[in-house]
């Protein structure tokens, strides 16, 4: 991790003129405006079951009917309609895991970071201790012993994805500590929680928001595996990675039935990611590890 | 040398007590861990028996220090379903996992060494953008979305590879290829802005200046002071694949710890599952440990830290 801390001067225009952040923030863009609209923007109701119509390939595919523009699932459902609604559950798991966690790694890396010491070490020993459970098992061992909900996810996944800020805030904290206008506040008189949150948190957002680009990408991804083995999400709620579980067992016959949720779920990840890319470059650093 | 040694070792005793506490609480985090055994069926009477049967009306500490003195002797108790010893069950299967790890590893590093190289000698071309749009899909990309796709796609139409289940090397190959895909971003970013840094750097100059071959200085001087942080990555992303391995192993219907993991969590079989949880912690551990140590070994600048 190179670099200076702080982005250099005309930072904000080389990113404006970025192709990936403009694509990136397109695609995060409409899904977004898509999720809040869900209500109004849905041709039907994401849970009307209509049996007579199963499986109805989308309508610019062979047997396709211009009533359901993406087809119907195994139940007769308006895929466009779930997808719809999916990506609300999807934005909305991506956002509240990101401030959870967040709020926890920042603080932690912060401390550490800042105190250096005996505090550090703890900071550390929490982060290493953190990185060897295996995420995926204990969200889903979490969500069998306490039955899976929606909230149960967020709750998870917020709670075991602070580590990259924890880490971020830790290093970039370290660097900013000893600078000269640092020493200025304290020489000034600036109390420790003004320091912080006045000199140290403004200028170490940026490198945050990244991590939190990159995490509120994990945390779409595992919220779908974790739906998609049952144990995220709870039917009939459309989570993109359930939509998945659902036609698994058709796809050798209609492959489009996995291809339409997986796709959108590749292209809001891509999304998020190619946003934080950029964010990267402005930086000049690597925080992709 | 002596000293860091002892500081790592030490680091990793106490991440592996804290891994071990986690583990315990993880299976209490319900309360009552009785009630979940019999299931929502049950009266109080077969709750109490339960309760009785596995030790459960104990304090919660001697039941803590029970099982932290059995499981750091490898006795992780009985399966409540299998009717096996845990160490047994998860003894049979860890080598499907491990064996898929190690596949999904090799192909990573196999495409993104040479990726991550040929990116940072072409910085700034087409070519390193294309290979950083390769890492871009690859990050974004859904591991059980991609071994469905693959199973439908290699597997039904072309009929190349057997569509799921446990057997031959056959059935390593595409549960091997999803696991790839996912380390392959961060090994190929790595192996490419490591180059970069030692190409730029003063002893390639010199290498350059004595007119070595640029085969030569690509590989003796460029690659071996990139590869020492993708070596300690590399043994962390095994760790990962093997902590990720539940997905990719009931997609694919493998029978390791990861599947053994996902069945005993759908059936309340406590033990299996934290002792799954508690083994694949251990090996990352271990594999963290063995990184920073041939960490120190690679580059002696490290051994002070």
């Amino acid at each position: 991790m190179s670099g200076a801390v702080l982005p250099g001067q005309g930072a904000w225009r080389r990113l404006l003129r970025n192709a990936g952040f403009a694509l990136g923030a397109l695609i995060v863009g409409i899904v977004l405006v898509v999720a809040i609209l869900a209500p109004w923007i849905t041709p039907y109701d994401p849970f009307a079951v209509n049996l007579e119509a199963r499986l109805v390939p989308p309508s610019f595919m062979e047997g396709g009917t211009a009533a359901n523009f993406l087809g119907t699932d195994q139940l007769g459902r308006d895929y466009l309609s779930r997808l719809i609604y999916g990506a609300r559950i999807s934005m909305i798991i991506g956002i509240a895991t990101v401030i959870t966690s967040g709020l926890i790694g920042t603080t932690i890396g912060i401390l550490g970071g800042f105190y250096g010491g005996r505090v550090d070490d703890v900071v550390m020993f929490l982060i290493t201790a953190r990185l060897s459970i295996p995420v995926v098992l204990v969200a889903l061992a979490v969500a069998g012993l306490l039955g899976s909900s929606f909230l149960l996810v967020i709750l998870v996944l917020g709670l075991l994805l602070w580590d990259r800020f924890a880490v971020v805030a830790r290093s970039t904290t370290m660097q900013l500590r000893t600078l000269d206008y640092v020493s200025a506040a304290w020489c000034a008189g600036s109390s420790q929680m003004s320091v912080l949150m006045r000199e140290i948190l403004p200028n170490i957002a940026t490198h945050l928001a990244v991590v939190a680009t990159l995490e509120m990408a994990l945390a779409i991804l595992l919220e779908a595996a974790l739906s998609f083995l049952g144990l995220g999400v709870p039917a009939p709620l459309p989570s993109w990675g359930l939509m998945i579980a659902e036609a698994k067992e058709y796809m050798f016959f209609t492959p489009w039935v996995i291809l339409v949720p997986g796709i959108a779920l590749f292209v809001l990840v891509l999304g998020v990611n190619l946003l934080g890319d950029a964010l990267r470059d402005m930086l000049g650093t690597d925080l992709s590890r | 040398m002596v000293k860091f040694l002892l500081r790592r070792l030490t680091v990793a005793v106490l991440v592996a007590l804290t891994v071990l506490t986690l583990s315990f609480l993880l299976t209490r985090l319900s309360g009552d861990l009785a009630i979940s055994i019999a299931g929502p069926s049950a009266t109080a009477q077969d709750v109490e028996i339960i309760r009785q049967a596995y030790g459960l009306n104990r304090p919660v500490y001697v039941q803590y220090l029970d099982w932290l003195f059995r499981a750091v002797q490898g006795d992780f108790g009985d399966s409540y379903f299998f009717r096996d010893r845990v160490s047994n069950l998860i003894g049979a299967r860890l080598p499907i996992t491990m064996t898929l790890g190690l596949v999904g590893l090799g192909l990573a590093l196999i495409v993104a060494l040479p990726l991550g190289i040929i990116a940072a000698v072409r910085e700034n071309t087409w070519l390193d953008r294309t290979v950083m749009m390769v890492a871009l899909v690859g990050q974004a990309m859904p591991s059980f979305w991609l071994g469905l796709i693959l199973m439908v796609w290699l597997g039904l139409n072309l009929g190349l590879l057997p569509i799921s289940g446990t057997g031959g090397p056959e059935y390593y190959v595409m549960p091997g290829i999803v696991l790839a895909f996912s380390a392959i971003p961060s090994l190929m970013r790595l192996t490419r802005s490591g180059m970069i840094e030692a190409l730029s750097s003063d002893y390639i100059r010199t290498a350059r200046a004595k007119g070595l071959s640029r085969l030569s200085i690509l590989v003796k001087h460029g690659f071996r002071n990139a590869a020492i942080p993708v070596v300690s990555i590399a043994a962390v992303q095994l760790g990962f694949m093997l902590g990720g391995s539940i997905v990719i192993e009931t997609v694919f219907a493998m029978h390791g710890v990861g599947y053994l993991a996902w069945e005993s969590i759908s059936k309340n079989d406590y033990p299996v599952v934290q002792a799954v949880v508690l083994v694949l912690a251990l090996i990352y551990i271990a594999l963290t440990l063995l990184a920073d140590l041939l960490n120190a070994v690679l580059d002696p600048r490290l051994r002070t830290a």
